[in-house]
């Protein structure tokens, strides 16, 4: 009895030991999560696949140049009072602090945009959030990765375009723009004004309000005015809503087009048959058959370390956006680490530098083995947005299916508005722009 | 043994009508006074000031409203939140639009505002009580906040109608660190507290309790039924009012309508249910209540169970705690957090020989 006392007073102390050591070069990342509430199942599979990564790379690689990665969790329930908490709970932990924030919320993120410049933490937030503060001269914390509400909307708009045969085709059609009556549907409005004066389309906007589970009188606006396009600009249980409403009024789903948050297997799965034909947009691609994913089920479902309680969604739209963002996390800590010391932990003033510098061109993709995973990505201290580019997916009845090849948007459109709206905040809040020639 | 009042006399009228008539209490609300003013405001971190003693604060002042119009005069609300967006984008409009508006005259503005809106809402209370006046404040609730949306002007054109607030300036000092922020909210829930206490027993709150307790006999002795219920509307949503605009301006640096959903509205009446109705101190413990035990939960069930359950798990076992401990309190207490105040204070008289 005694002796096992002893052994096991010797392995908490050795366990002590072993733990303080090991954090002098473990990189904290806080994660604001959310697994409760009207969100939960894309909270679970976003943050369920970005852990994933991370586990992948602790496993298979032992961290990132021998710099481990840890986490937490703090539940937000998509709650701006309660991100603001687990934002500032999370701020001080870890040997260096938290090193990037990424709320996966709209709200949050406008929530926490100014603290995070005072902080000095950076804020990543792949396809939500503010869209103007892809001009990194103004917002030189924040990171609207990837692609922005506004190149979004450009991109679909150039994707009917394609469909039609060519951008002149557009004038006199009516595009419907079916959008979440919230902050997040209204994102949507100015950049679809702007492109319908250039191509010569009609807007036609109809709002559904919060939660969206009635839509018979704005499909009955839809059946009286005869669109040839539908956009749907939805979210959470407003996206299945839609799909039956237009499988009800005979709207071809074909030419029914989601956003990117209207397009996981949760917004098609409920609405039964009605959802096939539909085609949403993408950042990121469904599919297990990537070989990332494979290792993650190799590396860290093999050993029974997968975060995801139901493993059959390792493949799932929010499952892979989720890999997407723990590449993207992973990656700037690299970066950062080639600048300021292999095998460190980086501050968050270290970490903005790697994601300042990031630079995922095809040869990377592929040695991370997410070719046509994602797009190339670039990054500088101008533009924190990078490739604003999008595939289209459409839904065959049991599966999502990618029907294009990335697709670009009207890139000098939308970063003229972009930089526009940055220099009115600029004037607003008395920001003077950073000068990007001097950034090293 | 110490907390006795044998030996105090009230000499004067103004002793008499003291807040506080036994020493100890007066004594124990400095002591507090000194330790939440000064104290905390020193030695606490930002992640104190700024993630729970400053919302603890505001949603106080928010409960204090409702608590005028539901404990006090007796009127069913479920449109609080509402009263504390119209605040939040008074105030933002107040200053962003006139020059030079300084930010208390902007804030008594925005508590005025939400007031007209309060009558507004208010009138139905005179014809309709109970649940159906519940069911017109909600509407309240909905209208507002779709109103709020749906005009661009309120949120100056933002494109997605969430705006940024605006440094909060006084006689040229900004209180840009928490510290300043927590002072300045401190101060301003500690003065309308004081007022809601005076006012509560001062002849208008007699007049709402009369409502409250039977309105036709209050009319009866000659209360104006119009005047005082509109009168608790308007004083009820001036409190939600600047509460509104506090949270605003000190705690979260934005305004969007959706953050003042029904949910919040749930929450504030869950607040004064369980602080204690028809009690300011209800207000302030039941505040902290509902803001400080999910983040204690979200801190302590990991810690307990680990990464063994599932993340999912964890986050759905904290909702089941959470409602279990208010279902608790609610069966130990009906009469909220602030009446087993009172019961340990009357207790405390007798200590130690309670016969």
């Amino acid at each position: 009895m005694k002796l096992k006392h002893t052994v096991l007073l010797g392995a908490a102390i050795a366990g002590l030991l072993g733990s303080a050591v090991a954090s002098a070069d473990e990189q904290f990342i806080g994660l604001p999560s959310y697994r409760v509430g009207p969100y939960a199942a894309g909270g679970a599979g976003i943050f369920g696949g970005w852990i994933d990564y991370m586990q992948l790379i602790n496993e298979r690689d032992g961290g990132v140049n021998g710099v481990k990665l840890t986490w937490e969790e703090c539940e937000t329930e998509y709650n701006n009072a309660r991100g603001v908490e687990c934002y500032e709970r999370l701020k001080k932990k870890g040997s260096t602090g938290n090193s990037v924030f990424q709320p996966v919320s709209t709200g949050i993120t406008y929530s926490v945009l100014e603290k995070v410049a005072q902080d000095k933490i950076p804020m990543v937030t792949i396809g939500y959030g503010r869209t103007d503060a892809a001009d990194g001269r103004v917002f030189p914390w924040v990171f609207p990765m990837i692609t922005t509400y506004w190149s979004q909307a450009s991109a679909i708009v150039n994707f009917i375009g394609s469909k039609e045969g060519g951008m002149d085709k557009l004038k006199g059609k009516k595009i419907g723009l079916l959008y979440h009556d919230s902050a997040y549907g209204k994102e949507s409005h100015a950049i679809m004004d702007k492109l319908a004066a250039k191509h010569g389309f009609e807007v036609l906007k109809i709002a559904v309000a919060h939660p969206g589970n009635e839509q018979q009188s704005q499909w009955l606006q839809i059946r009286q005015a005869k669109p040839d396009y539908v956009i749907l600009w939805g979210w959470g249980v407003m996206n299945p809503t839609a799909i039956k409403a237009a499988a009800k009024t005979g709207f071809p789903r074909e030419k029914l087009i989601g956003v990117w948050w209207s397009g996981a297997e949760e917004d098609t799965i409920p609405a039964g048959p009605a959802a096939k034909g539909f085609i949403a947009a993408g950042f990121n691609v469904p599919g297990a058959n990537y070989p990332v994913v494979a290792d993650i089920k190799k590396h860290v479902y093999g050993k029974d370390k997968g975060n995801m309680e139901d493993k059959t969604r390792i493949g799932s739209v929010y499952y892979n956006r989720g890999v997407v963002h723990g590449i993207i996390t992973v990656e700037a800590i690299r970066k950062a680490q080639e600048k300021f010391g292999k095998g460190k932990a980086m501050t968050g003033e270290q970490m903005r530098w790697g994601f300042e510098n990031l630079n995922l061109d095809d040869a990377r993709l592929k040695a991370l083995g997410a070719t046509g995973f994602m797009p190339p990505l670039k990054l500088s201290c101008a533009d924190h947005e990078g490739p604003g580019k999008v595939k289209f997916q459409q839904w065959d009845g049991n599966q999502w299916k990618v029907i294009t090849d990335w697709i670009d948007s009207d890139r000098p459109l939308v970063r003229g508005m972009i930089e526009e709206s940055a220099a009115a905040y600029a004037k607003e809040k008395g920001i003077k722009p950073r000068d990007c020639s001097k950034e090293g | 043994m110490l907390y006795r009042e044998a030996g105090q006399f009230k000499a004067s009228y103004a002793e008499d009508a003291r807040i506080f008539p036994i020493r100890q209490d007066r004594i124990g609300f400095w002591v507090l006074m000194l330790v939440f003013g000064v104290a905390v405001p020193l030695l606490a971190d930002q992640y104190w000031l700024k993630a729970i003693l400053i919302p603890v604060l505001i949603f106080s002042l928010a409960a204090l409203g409702l608590n005028i119009l539901t404990g006090y005069a007796g009127q069913l609300s479920l449109g609080s939140a509402a009263f504390m967006a119209v605040g939040a984008f008074a105030a933002y409009n107040f200053i962003l639009r006139i020059d030079g508006m300084p930010f208390l005259v902007a804030l008594v503005l925005s508590g005025a505002t939400a007031a007209l809106v309060g009558i507004l809402f208010g009138l139905p209370s005179l014809r309709i009580k109970g649940f159906y006046l519940a069911v017109a404040t909600l509407a309240a609730q909905f209208f507002i906040v779709w109103a709020l949306v749906k005009f661009p002007w309120f949120s100056n054109n933002s494109s997605s109608g969430v705006v940024t607030a605006q440094d909060v300036t006084i006689l040229g000092y900004t209180f840009a660190s928490p510290e300043a922020k927590y002072i300045l909210t401190f101060l301003i829930v500690v003065v309308m507290a004081l007022l809601a206490k005076n006012m509560v027993r001062s002849s208008t709150g007699r007049a709402w309790m009369a409502v409250r307790d039977m309105d036709v006999a209050a009319q009866v002795i000659g209360f104006r039924l119009m005047r005082t219920k509109l009168l608790a509307f308007a004083v009820s949503s001036f409190y939600c009012g600047v509460a509104g605009a506090l949270y605003a301006y000190t705690y979260i640096g934005t305004v969007e309508p959706e953050a003042f959903n029904l949910d919040l509205s749930f929450k504030i009446l869950f607040m004064i249910i369980i602080g204690g109705v028809g009690s300011i101190m209800g207000s302030f413990l039941g505040a902290a209540f509902i803001v400080l035990l999910p983040i204690f939960l979200d801190n302590f069930v990991p810690m307990i169970f680990g990464q063994s359950l599932g993340a999912g798990f964890v986050s759905n076992f904290q909702l089941i705690v959470f409602g279990g401990l208010i279902i608790f309190f609610l069966i130990v207490e009906p009469h909220g957090l602030a009446r087993l105040w009172q019961i340990a204070k009357e207790k405390l008289r007798l200590w130690p020989f309670p016969h």
